[in-house]
């Protein structure tokens, strides 16, 4: 596949800036939070995105989406990066329903899928324990009982938690922390007895929530696919979530540093726009280069998605610990760049490095995706 | 018994009766530390106790002279207060621009008259200083600045804004730059004057940060009143005094984070976890752990090396530019790091899981380092220009 967009991935991404800029800006982001907003985004400009198709952009047309696949949604996730704009998109699309997809039965697609696609369903991953991403250590028990499971433990950094209908809930069945063999994928839904969501006020003004499962009971139906087997595909749904997230950063990025740019030709000390200084020309010059190299991984991690490669750990290692790098760059330097006014609640450039910060952490940050990606590598 | 161990003995004792166990313990954060002023901040009933207890025997800044309230001891005094202060953790019972800005600067150039009117009530803790120097188009080019200072015979007429001005909503007096005369060149003409802010030609206006907390603020003069007893220097002499006075805030402002309880490699190793030969589990985050440790032991080196050398008479060229520059950027990188070993931890915003976002929160302030003060660019172009000699463009 050519790294280049063709005629309707084109028109998708122009609609999808009209639309975020317009309807979940900074702005919006800024009156969510100052009105604490309990679910954090808003369920009309999240309906109006779905009617437009994107809640179910990447979900293939037989189960009710629009089958343009994930280079379509990194777009939008770009674009979503770009304004920062407070929507399930990456909690339901990006996460939930590639974990559904990956994991789930033909019935179980069909029962979810298409809900998540009409806009009508927020699902959200459980999977984080501790301080850090670490899939392979996750502890939380289930046990078998009668025809179904009892959960029993802790999550954390559970994304659009408070607005979830619907939680998959990453368990052990069998095995030991550290072991791939015996984690299985629950559904569980957001009103069961025993589970308690606590809404967590995080630094970039989105929530997230903390769960705690006290003897939350599963029928055997609700477990995504085959139990104890779901290291596979949930492996494969966390590279393609990186892959994503590493869109929403290149967008963030991408607007922290034009932002930037734009008030180095604006702004004027010493009798002439700071903009005419080497010191900061040159810095600003290399940022470009490193973010022209950072479309690029992007666009192609994400073609592999499409072209349905089998191994993606590589390429999406790679991308998101390139974009956290060049995000984390991005936003220390506009800050940097924008002097004391950068410092200020009232500006929105401080909006973009809190969001940075978060992106890069999920599911592995720079440390995490950099040693891997050696790993893979063979050293 | 020498005079010095007599004297760390004499200090022990004293302080080990009066320094209260509440101050005994490490501050929580800035907001933590006791500024004094006539409306204090007070987060603890003792800080005022230990301000006083200090200041009568003038060791809220001991190294002043006793005529002007200071403790009046020499280097190795202070070096052993400083240390028996440490060992029983007492905290610093005052901590003020007026000790580490306005003080210096007045001692250097200020008349007998003003030492002695101002220094005893910042040693006491009774007048709290803000800084009036930036206004929205007198930043990295300070020397631009426009607000507007009329002779009036014994006192000026002051009108104009600053901006960014900490703690000016909770500050008494100010020192501030204004413009005294236009005609020169845009250094000439600038004074350093200092005036009550409780008048009324004087109106604050808190900024927000991105922290979240207000610690700046617009500070408006419209008409406001200073004597003329309060110029410091001559008319016109202002620079000379604003660049003094910023070296000092400068080496303060270098110094932010120095004292972390933990070591970052021990925190990572404690959140991380180690490999079998017990080495941190992630081998990238060892080596920029590793990189940041090293450049924090060879910039306490040289802030040892450097403060000797100045002891002994001799100076490094633009040392407080090297310090503010290398100091705030490892600051910077130390609140990163925090992000990367603490992880979601230090995502938290709000909440008590999350001590209110006592992590998020400093790693976002500590973004102003590099900018407060005179940011980073310009310290380099100091030490470009001034002391390796390179000309402009
Ligand atoms: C937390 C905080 C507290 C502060 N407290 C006070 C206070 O108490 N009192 C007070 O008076 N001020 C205070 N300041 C203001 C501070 O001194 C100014 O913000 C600072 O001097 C920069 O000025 P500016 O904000 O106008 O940025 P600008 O000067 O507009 O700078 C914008 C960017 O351009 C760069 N730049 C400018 N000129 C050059 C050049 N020649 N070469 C290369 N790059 C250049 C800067 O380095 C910066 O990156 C505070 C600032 C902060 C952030």
């Amino acid at each position: 596949m050519a790294l280049v967009l063709n005629e309707e991935q084109v028109m998708l991404k122009e609609s999808a800036a009209g639309f975020l800029a317009q309807k979940a800006s900074v702005a919006q982001l800024r009156a969510l939070r100052d009105s604490g907003d309990e679910r954090g985004f808003s369920a009309a400009v999240w309906q109006d995105m779905a009617e437009m198709g994107w809640a179910g952009i990447a979900i293939p047309e037989e189960f009710g989406g629009l089958g343009y696949g994930y280079t379509g949604l990194g777009l939008v996730l770009e674009q979503a990066g770009r304004n920062l704009s407070a929507t399930p998109l990456q909690s339901t699309v990006l996460v939930a329903a590639t974990v559904i997809a990956e994991l789930g039965s033909e019935q179980q697609k069909q029962a979810l899928l298409p809900a998540i696609a009409a806009g009508g369903k927020i699902v959200s991953l459980a999977l984080q324990e501790g301080a850090h991403h670490a899939p392979l250590q996750c502890a939380l028990s289930a046990e078998p009982q009668g025809d179904g499971y009892v959960l029993n433990g802790e999550k954390v950094l559970v994304l659009d938690a408070s607005a979830a209908d619907t939680f998959i809930v990453i368990a052990r069945t069998a095995g030991a922390p550290g072991d791939e063999q015996g984690l299985s994928a629950f559904l569980v839904d957001a009103n069961s007895a025993g589970l308690t969501v606590q809404r967590r006020s995080m630094v970039d003004s989105r929530n997230a929530g903390a769960l705690t499962l006290a003897n939350v009971r599963v029928p055997a139906s609700d477990v995504l696919g085959e139990p104890g087997a779901a290291w596979g595909g949930l492996i494969r749904a966390l590279d393609i979530a990186n892959i994503g997230l590493a869109a929403e950063l290149l967008g963030v990025s991408l607007e922290a540093f034009e932002r930037t740019v734009g008030y180095l030709k604006e702004r004027k000390q010493f009798g002439r726009v700071i903009g005419s200084f080497q010191g900061l020309q040159h810095r600003a010059a290399e940022l470009f280069a490193e973010l022209e190299l950072a479309r690029s991984i992007v666009l192609q991690a994400l073609h592999a998605i499409d072209a349905g490669e089998q191994d993606l750990s590589l390429l999406a290692s790679a991308a998101k610990a390139k974009l956290c790098e060049v995000a984390q760059r991005a936003t220390n330097e506009a800050i940097q760049m924008h002097g004391g006014i950068g410092m200020t609640d009232e500006h929105e450039i401080g909006f973009f490095i809190k969001r940075a910060r978060v992106v890069q952490h999920l599911f592995g940050d720079y440390n995490y995706h950099l040693d891997r990606f050696a790993q893979r590598n063979g050293f | 018994m020498s005079d010095l161990e007599q004297f760390r003995q004499q200090t022990r004792a004293w302080l080990e009766e009066n320094c209260p166990q509440s101050m005994r313990v490490p501050v929580k954060g800035f907001e933590d530390f006791y500024s004094g002023g006539r409306k204090p901040e007070i987060t603890h009933p003792d800080q005022k106790l230990w301000c006083d207890r200090m200041a009568a025997r003038g060791w809220t800044v001991p190294h002043w002279p006793k005529a002007y309230g200071g403790g009046g001891l020499n280097n190795e005094e202070v070096k052993i207060l400083s240390q028996e202060m440490a060992r029983i953790g007492a905290r610093r019972a005052l901590d003020s621009f007026g000790i580490s800005m306005l003080g210096p600067a007045l001692l250097h150039f200020g008349s007998e008259e003003q030492k002695l009117e101002h220094l005893p009530k910042i040693v006491r803790g009774e007048i709290r200083w803000c800084q009036g120097y930036s206004e929205p188009n007198a930043g990295s080019d300070l020397a631009s600045l426009a607000t507007k200072a009329e002779d009036k015979g014994d006192h000026y007429v002051i009108n104009g804004q600053k901006i960014w001005t900490s703690y000016a909503d909770k500050c008494d007096w100010i020192f501030c730059l204004v413009r005294t005369d236009n005609s020169g060149s845009k250094h000439e003409g600038i004074s350093f004057v200092l005036f009550d802010m409780d008048q009324p030609g004087v109106t604050v206006r808190p900024i927000k940060l991105i922290s979240g907390s207000s610690p700046f603020c617009e500070t408006f003069f419209d008409n406001a009143i200073a004597d003329k007893r309060n110029l410091v220097g001559e008319a016109g002499n202002g620079w000379t005094i604003a660049k003094y006075l910023l070296t000092h805030e400068r080496e303060m402002i270098s110094g932010f984070g120095a004292a972390a309880k933990k070591s970052m490699g021990q925190m990572a190793v404690e959140a991380i976890g180690t490999d079998t030969s017990g080495r941190l589990a992630n081998s990238v985050l060892r080596q920029t752990i590793a990189q940041y440790q090293l450049d924090t032991l060879v910039f306490g080196a040289t802030m040892a090396r450097v403060g000797d050398e100045a002891k002994a008479g001799q100076g490094l060229g633009a040392a407080s530019s090297i310090f503010k520059y290398y100091g705030t950027e490892l600051n910077k990188r130390r609140n990163e790091l925090n992000l990367a070993v603490c992880g979601e931890q230090a995502l938290g915003w709000e909440g008590e899981e999350y001590h209110s976002g006592a992590l998020s929160r400093d790693w976002l302030r500590s973004k102003g380092n590099s900018i407060e003060g005179g940011t980073s660019e310009v310290q380099l172009n100091i030490i470009a220009k001034r002391v390796l000699g390179l000309p402009d463009a």
